[in-house]
Formats: C-alpha cells, sequence, structure tokens
C-alpha cells in the first residue's frame, strides 16, 4: 500500500499550488498514472478518498489518467504497443527495447474554485 | 448574495485551472539525488537489496561479509516492517549496521535512508547495503539514492515472478536466483523459464545463481559485487583528481 505514500506527496503538491494561486478550494485534481509506475490507480483513489479530508482538497475529486505502454526498439527502430510483462517489440519482436511511455507517475492539472467577487452582491 | 437568482449562495466561477506537469516523487527523488551525493563524495558503492519476505536477503547478506570484510569495508541499512532480528544478525557478524523500523510502511523511502546515513561512518566505507522490506511491489517505485538494484528470487518461489512483479524486476540491474541448492528437490522451478519471463521485461538484466546453506557457492555474486566496486573506484578517483585540480592555486590563477 504504498499508495498512502504517493497519495500524501500529491497532496503536499496540491496544497501548495492551491496556496500559491490563492484560491479557496480544489475541486478537481488530474494525474497520469502509467502500469508501470508500480502505482495501483484503484487503491489511489481509495487512499485520495481517506486522506483529503479536513484539507483545501476535501471536496476535490482524483482524476486518474491511464497511459499506454509503448516501446522503441533497438533492432528495426519502430514503436508499437506493449504490456507490462512484455515488452517486446510488436514488430520483430526483439526483446531490446526502451520504453517510451508508461511508466508517468505525475500531477497534471489542479483545477481550483474560487470566488468571482463580481458576481456576489453584498 | 448571487446576482443570477437572489440566492444566498456565491456562484461558482469557472475557476482556476493550474496546469503542472510534475513527478510525484519529486521531492523523494530529490532526498534520493542528495544521498547519492553523499555517497559519491565519499566513494561508497550503494546497492539496494529487494525480495519477496524470505528469499534469503539476509543470509546472502552474512555470507557476502564473511567473504569479504578482511578487504571491503562494508555496513547495512536494515528496513524491517518489526523487529531489529536482522540488524542484531549483521551486527553479530562485526560490521556497522542501522536499524530502520517502518512499522506499517511496507518500502523504504529516500527520506528515512538519509537519517539512517547520518549513523555510519561513510568515509570509512567501500560498500553500504540497504536491505530493503520484503515485498516485491512497494520498493520499486522509491530511488533511494542507490548506484545498483538488485532483486533476489528463490527458488522457492514461482519462475514466473518476473512477469507477475514486472515493476521491481525492470527496474533491477542483477537479478540473483538464491537458494538453488534447493533445485534438486524442488521440481517446479526452471531457471530457464525464469530467465525468459526477465528478458521479456526488455532489458538484458544478468542472472546469477547463489546457495548460503547446503552448498554454498556465492562466487558469481562476488565478482558482479567486485566488478561494481572497481568501476566506481575508478570514478571516484576521476572525481577526486579533478576537485583537488579545480582546488589548486595554479588553477585557481589560471596559470
Amino acid at each position: 500500500m504504498h499508495e498512502l505514500s504517493i497519495c500524501q506527496a500529491l497532496l503536499t503538491q496540491v496544497t501548495q499550488i492551491t496556496r500559491t494561486a490563492g484560491a479557496r478550494e480544489v475541486a478537481r485534481v488530474v494525474v497520469e498514472v502509467g502500469p508501470l509506475a508500480g502505482v495501483e490507480p484503484g487503491l489511489l483513489n481509495s487512499a485520495f478518498e481517506v486522506m483529503r479530508t479536513g484539507g483545501c482538497a476535501s471536496h476535490a475529486t482524483l482524476l486518474i489518467e491511464s497511459v499506454e505502454i509503448r516501446v522503441s526498439c533497438e533492432i528495426c527502430g519502430l514503436v508499437s504497443a506493449a504490456v507490462a510483462n512484455r515488452l517486446l517489440c510488436g514488430h520483430c519482436g526483439a526483446y531490446r527495447t526502451r520504453v517510451v511511455c508508461g511508466e508517468e507517475l505525475r500531477l497534471l492539472r489542479v483545477e481550483l474554485r474560487t470566488v468571482d467577487p463580481s458576481r456576489v452582491l453584498n | 448574495m448571487c446576482r443570477d437568482c437572489g440566492c444566498s449562495v456565491p456562484p461558482e466561477s469557472p475557476g482556476q485551472i493550474v496546469e503542472v506537469v510534475q513527478d510525484l516523487l519529486a521531492e523523494n527523488d530529490r532526498v534520493a539525488a542528495h544521498n547519492r551525493g553523499h555517497f559519491d563524495d565519499q566513494g561508497v558503492l550503494a546497492i539496494n537489496l529487494m525480495s519477496s519476505p524470505g528469499a534469503g536477503k539476509t543470509a546472502l547478506l552474512e555470507a557476502t561479509i564473511v567473504a569479504l570484510q578482511d578487504r571491503i569495508r562494508i555496513a547495512v541499512i536494515e528496513g524491517d516492517l518489526a523487529t531489529d532480528n536482522d540488524t542484531v544478525r549483521i551486527r553479530s557478524r562485526g560490521v556497522p549496521a542501522v536499524q530502520i523500523t517502518t512499522g506499517s510502511a511496507c518500502h523504504l523511502d529516500a527520506r528515512r535512508v538519509h537519517e539512517a546515513l547520518h549513523a555510519l561512518p561513510l568515509a570509512q566505507l567501500d560498500l553500504l547495503f540497504i536491505e530493503n522490506v520484503g515485498n516485491l511491489v512497494c520498493p520499486a517505485a522509491f530511488d533511494l539514492g542507490q548506484h545498483r538494484n538488485v532483486t533476489l528470487l528463490s527458488v522457492t518461489e514461482g519462475d514466473d515472478k518476473p512477469a507477475k512483479y514486472p515493476v521491481i524486476f525492470r527496474a533491477s540491474d542483477l537479478v540473483v536466483l538464491s537458494k538453488v541448492d534447493l533445485l534438486d528437490v524442488i521440481d517446479d522451478f526452471h531457471p530457464a523459464k525464469a530467465a525468459e519471463a526477465l528478458r521479456s521485461l526488455g532489458r538484458e538484466t544478468p542472472m546469477i545463481q547463489t546457495a548460503v546453506r547446503r552448498r554454498p557457492a556465492i562466487g558469481a555474486w562476488l565478482t558482479w559485487i567486485e566488478a561494481q566496486l572497481s568501476a566506481r573506484r575508478g570514478r571516484y578517483r576521476r572525481v577526486s583528481a579533478s576537485r583537488s585540480l579545480a582546488m589548486s592555486p595554479t588553477s585557481a590563477s589560471g596559470g
């Protein structure tokens, strides 16, 4: 359950961004998790639901965007789709490949909720 | 009051969207780089040892210490959920060992390792083993500042482990098949199958075999360590030489 540690790091970053922007609270957090990041999206979501309580993200939703694994072949040079435990070239079958995407574990976007003073009457 | 309908609830503005794109583990990676800096400054090779529980990490370390401690100055950081049993085992071999008890945390992270570093005489070391918490999932996500990742796979586990835990095996610089002295009584573990599963991860990760109990055999492991150490020593000498050159008065005066 290292998703708890990952979620803690996520909330620290989100809180800092919210503070810097001078916003009231967070509406939505968007992260990107590749299949090779070693993070289970479902567990990260559960961790977020528990750990967001009491902070600026306490009413925020978490959107986890997934990424497809793609490998670049060092033999034939082509890029192909792959699955986590079979990262071979889809064209020539070579095992000398480089993962082009699928390892991402990134915060992409924070959607903040701000009160627009021009639309509120005293 | 809201201007649109007269209700007392302030209206939601569209809000502000902050595009970020930053690694979630950026802070851990920063501390890991700091740890690596400590190791490099002192010329210490740091090896992160990972495996499932009971694959034989501590036993391999004990045998390694016995074989190398006359020539190589070794220390160990022990990560465990509970108990300091492994630390006691390592210390009884006569090398410094620092315990990190993680409680319910299933992995070590760079900050915990950094705290442990201050309890070690880094300047008097050549080789530091970081024995991670026994777990094939969580430790893979956290850089500790190590130079090499080693994952043990004991032959009492399945030979399809690399396919089941691709993230950790992909992150490994070396896979050690441990307890191979049991192969003659275990009929469902085939080293060739494990090697094939490892190769399917798209890396040419070397796989060596070790045994420490019935018929001890750790020669290939010791050879691998020695090779990593000499590569590091060469690099350390070059760095030290360029530093002392940079600090000498002649080069500082441009002469």
